[in-house]
């Protein structure tokens, strides 16, 4: 045991410049995401309002979350909604759009790419479907139906609490082609084309088949850094509900996790409640995300 | 290079679908860029159009008129903004990287921990960190100052990931080569690295810097002095302020936009190149 002890400390000492470059990333790293997690995890079994030191409440927190907070439930119905439905549509949108721009001339790639791309850029912009949702007759959707006879009342798209949260899922694809969409083009031109012209010769038929047993398995490590992104972006949807829908939004509709723990942590304070809800929301995602992972990298 | 070729109706259906998205894609950027040179009668003329009749300066006229009136003025914003996320920005792609090397290339104790940790942690979204976070910073004394922004956009996950995956592929004979002559390991980071990663390190800067420009959330959460708070807040308040400000709000979206597209394209080549190395290896 001393003799191992001794053989990693000569390890480290032999390393040393090493971890002097890691230093300066991973202080800050542990100060604000190791460490962090770890406080929430504490933080969640107690009652904390800032003002006060916290006080041990044991197991109450999540107790209370699944057994009396209806909203909090409400709000994991919707996220779960949302995620299991975008999540998969925007990963096989952004394979599928990629696999088709990936094989285009240079010049029309770029700029599909830029236009697929564009609407992840910036969040300022997807303000812009408030007009376009707009309840009332100005609104460009509502305006566009009823001239064309489609619809004589306009449809209160963002206040509908029946359709409201289907409405956001449209604005959430449109921004969803994002960094795992470039990925998987980048994915896409590193497989060695050599592969595809042994495929021809060993009887591939069609494209299909040959995206399915040679292109899909050469990227593996882009697929599975999509997923990632992918699952971990779904899960933490607030920012457009809170920004299209409002907060919180009619009958709580649109109500995401985030959104139930920005409203215990930034507006009531109730710090260790909060940090439950952010608890089951870490639990959630890289439960999902460890699944994911092994169903794309069987071995 | 022999290759199965599609079918012309292959070829057909496939620029039809294309261009199909390409307009869903393209119609609410096309909208909110012809509402921010609406006139105000025509932006709410019924029935409604896309395209624009008489073309005016006028919301970004009123908008910097609102935004000089505003408590704090318009170029404190801008300069918050600029000044955090050009900070935090090469902050981050310099510490990050800096890290990234002895991950890639070097074996010692714990360093297949402390990368597992990072992958770990791209698996949840920043949102869960925010209270504990919050605490942190409030018993660092950190609140309402630059750091509160800078610090934690310097020690993201996703840059130092994407720079280790990339920094793997640099053959190790040009490390050793460098180590022969007697460089040390910082020098070989700054001189043989870095100038090999160039694509990455582009790429970097245009994901940290679209995400710190970008975020309403975390300065919202730590900035109460408003002579403090960036450009992508004031415009939040701008956007709800109804339908009398609609004009100004589109032409703040297409300022705030504007940015990350230029770097967007002057990048893009390079990013396609960094992201091919993008993935989780085990």
């Amino acid at each position: 045991m001393k003799e191992k002890i001794r053989n990693l400390w000569k390890e480290v000492k032999k390393n040393k410049e090493s971890y002097f470059l890691l230093l300066p990333y991973f202080i800050l790293f542990f100060t604000f995401v190791v460490i962090p997690v770890i406080v929430g995890i504490i933080l969640s079994f107690t009652n904390y309002n800032i003002i006060q030191a916290p006080r041990f409440v044991g197991w109450n927190n999540y107790k209370r979350l699944f057994l009396e907070d209806d909203v909090f439930l409400i709000a994991l119905q919707n996220t779960f909604k949302f995620a299991l439905i975008t999540g998969p549509l925007s990963y096989f949108a952004c394979l599928f759009f990629a696999w088709l721009i990936n094989e285009l001339p240079p010049k029309i790639r770029s700029v599909l790419t830029l236009l697929y791309y564009a609407p992840a850029l910036s969040s300022a912009i997807f303000f812009i479907w408030t007009y376009i949702f707009s309840g009332d007759v100005y609104g460009l959707l509502n305006g566009f139906l009823m001239n064309l006879g489609i619809i004589k009342e306009p449809i209160y798209w963002l206040q509908d609490s029946r359709i409201n949260l289907y409405v956001l899922m449209v604005v959430q694809l449109w921004m969803s082609l994002g960094t795992s969409f470039l990925a998987f083009i980048a994915g896409f031109q590193t497989i060695d084309r050599s592969l595809y012209e042994a495929a021809a010769v060993d009887g591939i038929r069609n494209r299909w088949q040959e995206l399915w047993y040679i292109t899909l398995p050469s990227m593996k490590p882009q697929l599975i850094f999509g997923a990632i992104m992918q699952v971990t972006s779904s899960f933490a949807v607030a920012d457009i509900s809170a920004q299209l829908i409002g907060f919180p939004s009619p009958l709580y509709s649109a109500h995401t996790i985030v959104l139930h723990m920005w409203d215990y942590g930034s507006i009531r304070y109730e710090m260790g409640y909060a940090s439950a809800i952010a608890v089951i929301l870490f639990l959630i995602t890289v439960g999902i995300n460890q699944g994911v992972r092994r169903i794309i990298r069987p071995d | 290079m022999k290759r199965i070729n599609r079918s012309i109706w292959g070829n057909i259906i496939v620029i039809i679908v294309l261009t199909i998205v390409a307009i869903f894609m393209a119609l609410p950027l096309v909208y909110s860029i012809m509402n921010a040179f609406k006139p105000l009668d025509e932006l709410f003329l019924f029935p409604p159009r896309l395209f624009v009749r008489r073309p005016t300066l006028k919301n970004f006229t009123d908008l910097f008129y609102l935004m000089s009136n505003s408590f704090v003025p318009f170029s404190r914003y801008l300069f918050n903004s600029i000044f955090i996320s050009l900070v935090s920005t090469f902050g981050h792609v310099m510490i990050a990287s800096m890290a990234a090397y002895p991950l890639a290339k070097h074996r010692f104790p714990g360093s297949r921990f402390l990368f597992n940790l990072v992958v770990f942690s791209l698996m949840f979204s920043g949102y869960v960190t925010n209270i504990p976070r919050f605490i942190i910073m409030a018993k660092l004394r950190l609140l309402d100052t630059y750091f509160s922004l800078i610090l934690p956009y310097i020690g993201a996950t996703l840059g130092l990931f994407l720079m280790k995956q990339f920094m793997e592929q640099i053959p190790d004979s040009y490390i050793e080569s460098a180590r022969i002559d007697g460089a040390n390991e910082f020098k070989i980071w700054w001189y043989v690295v870095m100038p090999n990663v160039k694509p990455a390190w582009l790429t970097l800067i245009l994901f940290a810097f679209r995400d710190t420009w970008n975020d309403t959330y975390t300065p919202a959460l730590y900035l109460h002095n408003e002579a403090m708070k960036p450009f992508s807040l004031a415009l939040t308040y701008i956007q709800q302020g109804g339908f009398v400000r609609a004009g100004a709000a589109a032409a703040a979206a297409i300022l705030m936009m504007l940015p990350s597209l230029i770097i967007f394209i002057l990048t893009q080549s390079n990013v396609v190149e960094t992201m091919k190395s993008a993935g989780i290896k085990e």
